[in-house]
């Protein structure tokens, strides 16, 4: 059992949880993920990790609130338990002295590109942040993005802080950097990823991804997290899950995403919804 | 032989009640049942308890298979019991899925008139009258070692090792990378096979034997094999053989194309058969096919058909003579419906507009020259192609060992397919005071083989501990 330290809702549907795991703290490189199950009955999901504390034995994952498990995930308080948390799990994302790298992250990847803009920093890279969102309420973690950045760069869709528009505008942010950027790295969900490759391919600049298809194990045995990148097929929960985000085929990573829609909406609408319904029906029972 | 029958033959091999067909079917409980008391005694009784029993050296383990017999023959379960527990830890697991018609019971004498002493069904009698008897009795142990012994896998290597090093008086720690212990028996072999609380029982034995248990930890990830050894005097790795084979044909990664591993994972570890009581999804999909012909096959074709399938093909390259599945699993498949394409070949997988498989290209085979295996070889016919419209494909074509461990732990020596090279006498790698058995050592085997090398390593890091 893992005990919940910190669980709240940093900005509308993005919730932070911070659990005790001391056995897996000291192991945590950036860009690694950790798998989590809510309780005995669950399903395991993949999260990435966003921060961990070495002296308190304590990690935290950004989630957002998409469904069943994330949905248990976010209703903890501290002092709870769940039963699964493993890790950490994948490779490590790349840390070298590359030069001057641009740090790209949206909605939970926001959380999930700052120990890797940190780890960038601490070995002397230009570190240039760019986070994403719809707008400017729903940011986080500005401050400990600044003090990791030579830059921190917003985008929002609405044009209420930074750029106005979506990842597509990277490559003008690319150009008013001044200097040559020798890799971009990019963390969130799943359009934000191959959007930004897209549009990063025609100025040949290297760009690493983290991607999030289905996953079971986390080690290697199921297959059901596989992509294809040109000819290859990799596992991404042993191979990634960063990869080149040049080579990656999107079609097939969110054809393969979408396998279970609609099982995954049986439980919300069985489990919830009719509750829901038939309170208010016992409620209008009750009146009649 | 020496030992001439003198007694006159019975030469009818007792048959095991099992659930019908078309109920069976719709279920995913227990296929046979067990033989009732009456049955085991009857089946007992025709063992010759012959003074050199031929059956015995065929076993793994050896079992003194005249020895437990005799004890249900002569209504002395617990007695039977006793002798059976002195060399399989896990009976109730052995009953059920052991190859016994190509162990034991093809060297029984009685083998040679057409009807070998069903030992696989006694020892399944045996072990399931146990469990009826209360709490397993925890036998007197010996004083601590203070010697602290590392298993990584919690498959029936890893709790053979557990089982015997905790009862010599050493400390033991399994570290498991899923969330329950069992290995494939957990994952991968389906309820109606072995009821998943069988392999609980043993491993709640173990646990109360002192054995302590750490599941959600990977090997190589949480801690490298090089860090456990800063703290345990030996490790034993039976990390099994748990990396899924494709056929690296087109159209593998469409929607609905899974491993076998996924689809029973889903099934078994994760419960998807009671999704949405549990959370993870499975799909009852209309027309599956698996490919392969091994155990593993067999399971994943049952499986479909207990999720609702309509039609369930199995697809193999060589023809029956050839297929690696038990003969028992194979009749059992048979009688459910499942239908099967001997010499057909999988060419490529044909996928419609939102990503999902829909059709299969095969071709037809035929059987040609022996090859090194001895097994006539699968050549195609040419122009034989042939289309078969499936909405879900299960590929059961095999598994190697995980390369994890291999690949975080320097100086561990690894043969070509990426097996764990240990010694056969000993289990000993090529790294000082690390031991591997199981399917990580042999490649993707049996229950008992693994069984019977966790008790070999588990041999020798006793006599390791107990001479330093
Ligand atoms: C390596 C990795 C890191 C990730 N990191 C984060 C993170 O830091 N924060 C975050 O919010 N999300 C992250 N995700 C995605 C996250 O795992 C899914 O949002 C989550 O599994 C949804 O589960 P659910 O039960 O709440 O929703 P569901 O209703 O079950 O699913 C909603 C959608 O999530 C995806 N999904 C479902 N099950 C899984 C699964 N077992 N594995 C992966 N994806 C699944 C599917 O596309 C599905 O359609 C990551 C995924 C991967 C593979
Ligand atoms: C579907 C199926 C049906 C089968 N049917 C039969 C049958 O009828 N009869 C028969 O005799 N055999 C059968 N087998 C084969 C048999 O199950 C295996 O040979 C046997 O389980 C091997 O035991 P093991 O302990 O070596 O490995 P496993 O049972 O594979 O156990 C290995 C364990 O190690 C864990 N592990 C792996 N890597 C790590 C790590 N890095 N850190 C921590 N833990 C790790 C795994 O999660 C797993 O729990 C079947 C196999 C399958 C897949
Ligand atoms: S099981 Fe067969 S071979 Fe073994 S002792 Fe009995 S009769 Fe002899
Ligand atoms: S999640 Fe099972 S192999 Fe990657």
């Amino acid at each position: 059992m893992f005990n919940v330290i910190e669980s709240n809702m940093i900005v509308p549907n993005l919730h932070l949880l911070t659990l005790e795991a001391p056995e897996i703290v000291p192991e945590i490189q950036p860009g690694q993920f950790v798998i989590l199950r809510a309780e005995q009955d669950g399903e395991r999901i993949p999260l990435s990790i966003s921060d961990w504390d070495l002296e308190a034995g304590t990690l935290s994952v950004i989630f957002m609130n998409v469904g069943v498990t994330t949905g248990k995930l976010a209703a903890l308080k501290p002092g709870m338990q769940i039963p699964t948390v493993v890790g950490p799990l994948g490779i490590k994302t790349e840390i070298e002295n590359f030069g001057t790298v641009l740090c790209v992250g949206g909605c939970y990847g926001i959380g999930s590109i700052f120990p890797i803009a940190r780890a960038l920093k601490e070995l002397g890279n230009r570190v240039i942040s760019v986070i994403e969102a719809r707008s400017n309420y729903l940011f986080y973690w500005e401050d400990k993005l600044k003090q990791v950045s030579d830059q921190l760069l917003y985008i929002t869709r609405d044009g209420t802080k930074g750029y106005k528009g979506h990842v597509r505008r990277l490559p003008q942010i690319i150009q008013s950097v001044g200097s040559k950027v020798d890799r971009v790295i990019v963390n969130g969900c799943s359009l934000l990823v191959k959007l930004s490759s897209d549009v990063t391919r025609p100025l040949e600049i290297k760009t690493i991804v983290s991607l999030a298809p289905i996953m079971i194990d986390g080690t290697g045995m199921c297959g059901v997290c596989r992509v294809s990148l040109g000819e290859t097929t990799r596992f991404a929960c042993v191979h990634g899950p960063d990869f080149d985000g040049h080579e990656v085929n999107w079609e097939e990573l969110a054809q393969r995403r979408k396998m279970y829609f609609n099982e995954e909406s049986v439980p919300l609408q069985t489990s919830r919804c009719e509750e829901h319904a038939e309170k208010i029906l016992a409620e209008h029972l009750n009146l009649e | 032989m020496s030992d001439q029958p003198k007694k006159k033959l019975d030469l009818s091999r007792r048959d095991m009640p099992k659930q019908a067909p078309e109920v069976r079917r719709q279920n995913f409980d227990e296929v046979p049942l067990g033989y009732p008391e009456a049955t085991a005694i009857a089946e007992a009784v025709r063992c010759l308890q012959c003074k050199k029993p031929l059956c015995v050296p065929l076993c793994p383990v050896e079992i003194d298979i005249p020895g437990f017999i005799k004890g249900i023959a002569e209504n002395d379960f617990a007695g039977g019991v006793r002798v059976l527990k002195d060399k399989n830890l896990l009976p109730a697991v052995c009953g059920r899925v052991c190859p016994q018609e190509e162990q034991c019971e093809k060297g029984c004498i009685l083998h040679k008139k057409g009807a070998p002493v069903a030992i696989g069904r006694l020892e399944r009698f045996l072990a399931d009258w146990e469990a009826t008897q209360g709490e397993p009795e925890i036998p007197a142990m010996p004083a601590k070692t203070g010697k602290k012994v590392a298993v990584v896998g919690g498959g029936p290597a890893g709790l053979t090792v557990a089982g015997d090093l905790i009862k010599l008086g050493h400390d033991v720690t399994i570290f498991e990378a899923l969330h329950e212990m069992g290995g494939v028996l957990i994952y991968g072999i389906p309820e109606f096979r072995l009821p998943k609380a069988i392999v609980k029982r043993e491993v709640d034995y173990l646990q109360k034997l002192g054995v302590e248990i750490k599941t959600d930890f990977v090997v190589g990830k949480t801690r490298t094999v090089e860090s456990l050894l800063k703290e345990y005097d030996a490790i034993f790795v039976g990390s099994g053989a748990g990396l899924p084979w494709f056929m690296q044909i087109p159209g593998e990664n469409l929607n609905g194309v899974y491993s076998a591993n996924e689809y029973l994972t889903r099934m078994n570890l994760m419960k998807g058969y009671l999704f949405p009581q549990f959370d993870t999804p499975i799909k009852n999909h209309q027309r599956v096919a698996v490919i392969g012909g091994g155990n593993v096959a067999m399971d994943c074709a049952r499986t479909a058909l207990r999720l609702g399938a309509e039609e369930v093909q199995i697809i193999y390259r060589r023809s029956r003579q050839e297929m690696p599945a038990r003969e028992e699993e194979i009749e059992n498949a048979e009688e459910e419906g499942v239908i099967f394409n001997y010499l057909t070949l999988p060419l490529r997988y044909i996928g419609d507009e939102n990503g999902w498989v829909k059709q299969i290209e095969c071709l037809k085979m035929e059987l040609g020259e022996p090859d090194a295996s001895g097994r006539r070889r699968p050549v195609p016919i040419e122009n034989s192609n042939y289309i078969i419209p499936m909405d879900a494909v299960v590929c059961a074509i095999g598994n190697s060992p995980n390369p994890l461990i291999p690949e975080t732990t320097p100086g561990l020596e690894v043969g070509k397919w990426g097996n764990i090279k240990a010694d056969e006498q000993t289990g000993k790698t090529s790294l000082d005071r690390v031991w591997a058995g199981g399917d990580v050592v042999s490649g993707a085997a049996t229950v008992i083989l693994a069984m019977g090398a966790g008790r070999i390593a588990a041999r020798s890091i006793h006599e390791y501990l107990t001479s330093s």
